[in-house]
């Protein structure tokens, strides 16, 4: 970091019209193409807009990549200044009290404006302590839609999104019968049909209200709403209404293909959806099962935040404070918005891109925000706070596919995932308590 | 015969850099793996807490890792065997060859150019269920391929992505050693009447015995070590564990997990098994191998 700063004095210095040095920033990133392009794009206007601090954008490989390369780092003493963290690390991001600068902190030592009730409660409910205090700063949130090919619904005579399973179920029977091989295909099995499956029927995850409530927390979904549901998948998988497709969003190449023809993928996808799909899609809300809830309640984000990390001087973090306020403007956050399919973070910002007209010229592009805010969170429905979360999500893609190739019954695999999950949970517990 | 040099210093500077690499590159971060396996760590390495022989304890009561080790056994011998007798039958092909050798073999040595990872990439898009051009191909001949579902299918894929680019390595050598086998050997064994056949597997195969000996070790090491790129990009170790072998166990726990300690357990036992293989192979193995 020292001979970084003095490579940029000896910079400043070299090129004679400016007479100081800018109090550089770094920002490792796990945003690569069209996105990445995007977040450059973002740092290059906020270090446009003044000349005492530069923010550089460091792209860094995928989410875990991004994540471990910033804890070895740290490791090394080497760390950026911001990272951007997938929401599957907060607890373990939590837990390093000596290693993070919490936000809201840091927003007030630095003496920048900062309004939590700004921001959706939805998204930053993620992020905030026990005492509702930001830790962590949200930048690109998504939650999960269901996408749907309006030619081949109109094909088989259907005029209407499904709204619950059961209408899935019918709907994708009436498909095949007009000729489609598989009903649908979902990305992120556990954060859609697990995770958010549970805070959509408002039912818990884990104990601990999903873990927010401290470290002896106990997963909890092997209950009779989730064991239904992944064994009416199981069910489905066999005759093809759904059809497995791995476990990250590999299954968009199904629903490209139209092979299938609903997707349950997240709100960021749609992007990518619209560049590539050669037909008519809509954007409907995540289904749910009617009779098990009388209103579903929100769905719970993914997508990751931006986590400050602790070693740097005073005068980087009034930096780091001062790009965070640039990046949680209302103009800011509508362009990012609307250009990636990520979630507003601000009230401010979702207004404003409503007051554009965007979500009128662009049908479905508002189905995530509404799906997130409704209703106030619940316990069940606030977000999830697991440490070992990775390893978490990987035994229940184990378990899923167990379920899906039919070797094991929903039951069975859903109480196996709970049991070695929770020893995750113990060994987390351990390691941090 | 032994030659005998008079200085005593000189060997040694020449040995110094390898020696430092291996120091470097090897001793230091063995040592590091073995020390982190007694300890329970965060992963920001603020807090560190000794816990002895518990992780090794976690590990050896964990039905899954038993199955991992049976997993990586079907694996690294599929890789080795598959890997050896493909490059030895293209091998014996490309040295009958007179006219266009050099492009056949340059040809064929280049797959080994390819980074795992990328060869991992490839694979998986050509595997792929619903677009990939070998599962299309697969379907329309009645078989139906998802490696998302059928662990099998994962683990052959796995075998061929891992094998495909060691394929060439083990080609190199073996055409090598083909070369050094001497012509006047086989034309007297032909003059004798010695069928083509004949003449491979009682003059020329055993004459290659070394260079198999060698290979056997290092395809074995190979795929215990240094597959977890290609398993990463193709399967992720699923579906369930089916292609989680101890290699890739030790990334994901390690890398993706931020699981230190046990990771590093995982990493001594695998060093172990690895140490062990290499003296059954050299004291038991090679006394059967004839070098010429």
């Amino acid at each position: 970091m020292h001979n970084l700063k003095l490579a940029s004095v000896v910079v400043g210095l070299s090129i004679a019209s400016s007479g100081f040095a800018a109090t550089q920033v770094e920002w490792w990133h796990a945003m690569g193409g069209a996105n990445g392009e995007k977040v450059n794009e973002i740092a290059k206007a906020f270090n446009d807009s003044q000349d005492a601090y530069e923010v550089k954008p460091v792209y860094k490989g995928n989410y875990t990549e991004t994540m471990t390369s910033a804890i070895a780092a740290f490791r090394a003493k080497q760390q950026p200044a911001i990272v951007q963290v997938f929401e599957v690390g907060t607890a373990s991001m939590m837990a390093a009290k000596g290693a993070i600068y919490p936000v809201y902190k840091l927003m007030r030592e630095s003496g920048q404006s900062f309004d939590e009730s700004a921001y959706l409660s939805a998204v930053t409910g993620y992020y905030t302590n026990s005492d509702g205090q930001m830790l962590s700063m949200p930048f690109n949130s998504s939650t999960p839609v269901l996408y749907y090919n309006k030619d081949l619904f109109k094909k088989a005579g259907i005029s209407q999104a499904p709204k619950t399973w059961q209408d899935v179920e019918s709907v994708s029977k009436k498909l095949q019968a007009s000729g489609v091989s598989c009903g649908f295909t979902t990305a992120w099995q556990s954060w859609v049909q697990l995770e958010n499956l549970s805070s959509r029927h408002n039912v818990p995850f884990a104990t601990l209200e999903n873990g927010f409530g401290g470290l002896k927390t106990e997963l909890k979904f092997n209950g009779p709403l989730q064991v239904a549901h992944i064994s009416k998948m199981g069910e489905w998988q066999k005759n093809g209404i759904f059809s497995y497709s791995g476990r990250t969003n590999d299954g968009a190449a199904k629903f490209y293909s139209q092979e299938c023809a609903m997707f349950t993928e997240s709100s960021a996808g749609y992007a990518g959806i619209k560049r590539n799909a050669k037909f008519d899609f809509g954007v409907a809300e995540l289904p749910y099962w009617e009779g098990k809830v009388k209103q579903p309640s929100n769905t719970i984000i993914g997508g990751a935040s931006l986590w400050v990390l602790q070693g740097h001087s005073k005068e980087e973090y009034k930096g780091v404070a001062s790009f965070l306020s640039y990046l949680s403007s209302a103009s800011v956050q509508a362009d990012w918005h609307q250009f990636s399919g990520y979630l507003p973070i601000t009230k401010a910002a979702y207004d404003l891109t409503k007051g554009q007209g965007f979500y009128a010229a662009n049908p479905g592009t508002e189905t995530g925000v509404i799906q997130m805010t409704t209703g106030t969170p619940t316990e069940n429905t606030k977000g999830l706070r697991l440490g070992n979360f990775v390893q978490i999500r990987g035994i229940i893609d184990e378990a899923l596919e167990s379920v899906w190739s039919g070797d094991v019954d929903a039951q069975t695999a859903l109480n196996t995932a709970v049991e070695r999950g929770n020893a995750q949970l113990r060994k987390f517990e351990k390691a941090n308590d | 015969m032994t030659v005998t040099f008079p200085q005593k210093g000189l060997p040694w500077l020449l040995l110094l850099p390898q020696l430092l690499v291996t120091a470097i590159f090897f001793l230091w971060p063995a040592e590091q793996a073995l020390e982190q396996a007694f300890y329970q760590e965060d992963a920001f390495g603020l807090s560190r807490e000794f816990i002895g022989l518990e992780n090794f304890a976690d590990l050896f009561t964990d039905p899954l890792y038993y199955q991992s080790m049976l997993t990586t056994l079907v694996f690294s011998f599929s890789v080795a065997i598959v890997g050896m007798s493909l490059a030895l039958l293209l091998a014996v092909m490309a040295d009958r060859i007179i006219r266009g050798k050099l492009a056949y073999q340059t040809l064929l040595i280049w797959p080994y150019a390819v980074a795992p990872a990328l060869a991992g990439v490839l694979w998986w898009i050509l595997f792929d269920p619903s677009m990939g051009p070998i599962a299309l191909w697969l379907k329309s001949a009645g078989i139906d391929w998802n490696h998302y579902l059928d662990g099998n299918q994962a683990m052959i894929l796995v075998v061929i992505a891992s094998t495909w680019k060691q394929i060439s390595y083990n080609f190199l050598f073996f055409l090598a050693g083909l070369q050094a086998v001497p012509r006047s050997l086989i034309e007297a064994a032909a003059i004798d009447g010695a069928s083509p056949f004949k003449r491979f597997w009682t003059i020329v195969f055993p004459l290659l015995s070394p260079t198999t000996f060698f290979l056997l070790v290092v395809n074995l090491v190979y795929a215990f070590f240094e597959t977890f790129g290609v398993i990463d990009a193709t399967t992720k170790g699923g579906p369930g564990q089916s292609t989680t072998t101890l290699v890739y166990k030790v990334f994901d726990d390690g890398f993706v997990g931020l699981d230190l300690g046990g990771s590093a357990a995982q990493s001594v036992v695998l060093m172990a098994i690895v140490g062990l293989m290499t003296v059954i192979q050299f004291r038991f193995i090679e006394r059967k191998v004839q070098y010429s």
